[in-house]
């Protein structure tokens, strides 16, 4: 606070100046957000203006080109494929963290932790690389074609993984071990205490992790691009191709002119609501503290 | 303990520890992959010579300076605005101020943005509206709005590192803000820039989609900032989708990515333990 409270000794101009240039930092980078939606807004008015919100839901396909918008089988895809991968990771992801704290060795502990920080920093191409040259290949043995919703889920998985496993470790170690201690006492067994104690206590910041990870799963483009066979359709089973809402724009923003253009803004419009939403959510759930 | 009890405890150990194997199996199956096929053929001209057949043949020299150039402008952009924001954050506590919620929450927001929508504001403000058109200058714009979150958290860390009695005792002495600034804070707080700074790169070096309608796909070498320039994780991307025959030159661009991204962690975290080291504030 000192830095920038008013006070007699202010004696340099250059430090109202230094004050002022700090705010003007802050304020361009708070208005990158706002930027972005106003955009956003500026560029799908046309379409919603002369289309409607209503025909992005009902319209027999989407096919923009011939003036029919239905977002929906998109729609579908993201959310089947964000559902099932979250449900994958959500799991795998807190049983990593609880490996980390309360059943490996120190020095495993800590080389595994350096192997999750490592998937954390794989790029999404290379991710989508692989799970082109080694996953579709194998998926395609047990079922063709390759390319499927199925494969679109276990690349998610992998990639939302290690994010969720580092916030996951992040609040299990914010559990007072007072709390461990008492548990010790009373004669509990190690998953007595991390069933009846651990993972209340840590509930709230486990939620928070899962919640952003939602967002990275609807978010994420290239990887699932790459593997999902990009068919526009809601797939049926979890071995038929299909395509999500960010795929789509990746795919057609290159070739797209006026109406189809804004139509695939409105497209990122949704997103960025959404995870607008979900950060809310996660700010909320981050304040409350559910075990007290 | 009773038996059953017992017994259960053994099954959840025996549970947990397999599917950290079965982590680790992942792991080492994508790290193996790309490493078996794309560091065995590696050649030193794989990284001068320019891309030929579109890829097939040749190397990837141009896609590594505009690479480079990306990353270049991105930085330079975002490291001043982040520092500078971080540090007025970083004198205020949270929920004290309005005006510094705003920011906050904003900047929570932009942090969760994904970098598809980036890619669209990017084309309708730094392409479209800014008439910048698909260039280098472009995409390092729209990859400096998406590290800056990232940046400033981490720096605003380092500077919150720095103890009250230092701010008092700076200004009880009559320091100007920027000598105090410049001698106390901005040294007790580079670790956390650097980390910032590293977080940034990385996630730069590693974007592919918000790069594909602002950067451009051209692979020759740019000759200025309104060039039109290939990234690295384009070129893989390219090279695997659209390029049949690709997989090779796709799997050494791959390796080459995730060894210049471990590199750049290895030195972040050399360069952060040595200013550690020499800090003259002990937290």
């Amino acid at each position: 606070m000192i830095l920038l409270k008013n006070n007699t000794l202010f004696l340099w101009p250059s430090d109202r100046i230094l004050v002022w240039v700090l705010r003007f930092c802050a304020v361009i980078a708070a208005m990158i957000v706002f930027l972005i939606l106003l955009f956003l807004l500026n560029e799908s008015i046309p379409v919603l203006k002369h289309v409607g919100m209503s025909r992005f839901f009902f319209d027999s396909t989407w096919s923009p080109t011939e003036g029919l918008y239905n977002l929906l089988p998109m729609l579908w895809g993201t959310l089947f494929a964000m559902v099932g991968s979250v449900l994958i990771a959500t799991p795998l992801g807190i049983i990593s963290a609880l490996f980390c704290h309360f059943y490996a060795p120190k020095p495993i502990a800590h080389i595994y932790r350096q192997i999750i920080q490592l998937l954390a920093g794989i790029p999404s191409v290379v991710y989508g690389f692989w799970g082109l040259v080694v996953l579709i290949p194998l998926i395609g043995q047990i079922q063709p074609p390759g390319p499927s919703l199925l494969a679109g889920i276990l690349i998610l998985t992998i990639m939302i993984l290690p994010t969720l496993a580092l916030s996951a470790d992040a609040s299990l170690a914010n559990v007072p071990s007072s709390y461990l201690k008492g548990s010790a006492a009373l004669g509990l067994s190690r998953w007595a205490t991390i069933r009846g104690v651990v993972l209340p206590a840590a509930k709230s910041g486990l939620f928070t992790g899962v919640i952003l990870e939602i967002g990275r799963a609807i978010g994420e483009t290239m990887a699932i691009l790459m593997v999902c066979g990009n068919v526009v359709q809601t797939p049926k089973n979890i071995f038929e191709p299909m395509r999500t809402l960010t795929a789509n724009i990746a795919l057609e923003m290159a070739y797209a002119l006026g109406d189809h253009r804004s139509a695939l803004f409105v497209s990122g419009l949704i997103l960025m609501l959404v995870i607008t939403g979900l950060v809310i959510c996660a700010e909320i759930l981050s304040r409350k503290i559910i075990y007290d | 303990m009773t038996k059953s009890s017992c017994r259960k405890e053994r099954l959840v150990t025996s549970l947990i520890w397999l599917c950290v194997l079965l982590i680790s199996a992942v792991f080492f199956w994508i790290f193996g992959e790309i490493l078996w096929n794309g560091g065995s053929k590696l050649t030193f001209d794989f990284l001068t010579l320019a891309p030929k057949q579109a890829g097939r043949g040749g190397g990837i020299g141009p896609i590594l300076i505009s690479t480079l150039w990306i990353v270049g402008v991105a930085m330079a952009v975002s490291i001043p605005l982040g520092v500078g924001a971080a540090i007025l954050l970083s004198e205020f506590k949270s929920s004290e101020n309005i005006f510094i919620l705003l920011i906050r929450r904003s900047l929570d927001v932009l942090a969760g943005v994904p970098s598809i929508v980036f890619g669209l504001f990017g084309n309708a403000f730094f392409c479209k509206t800014l008439g910048l058109g698909f260039s280098i200058l472009s995409g390092g714009l729209t990859l400096a709005c998406m590290v800056l979150p990232i940046l400033i958290r981490s720096t605003e860390e380092g500077f919150r590192s720095v103890p009250e009695d230092y701010h008092l005792s700076a200004a009880a002495l009559g320091l100007s803000r920027i000598s105090t600034l410049w001698n106390l804070l901005l040294p007790a707080a580079v670790p956390g820039l650097i980390v910032g700074i590293v977080l940034g790169v990385g996630r730069a070096m590693a974007e592919t989609a918000a790069l594909i309608f602002t950067s451009g796909y051209v692979d020759r070498m740019p000759t200025s900032f309104l060039d039109s320039g290939r990234s690295l994780s384009i070129h893989i991307f390219d090279l695997s989708m659209n390029v049949s025959g690709g997989d090779p030159n796709a799997y050494r661009s791959a390796f080459v990515l995730m060894l210049i991204l471990v590199l750049i962690n290895a030195l972040a975290s050399f360069t952060a333990n040595y200013f550690f080291k020499r800090r003259i504030i002990t937290v």
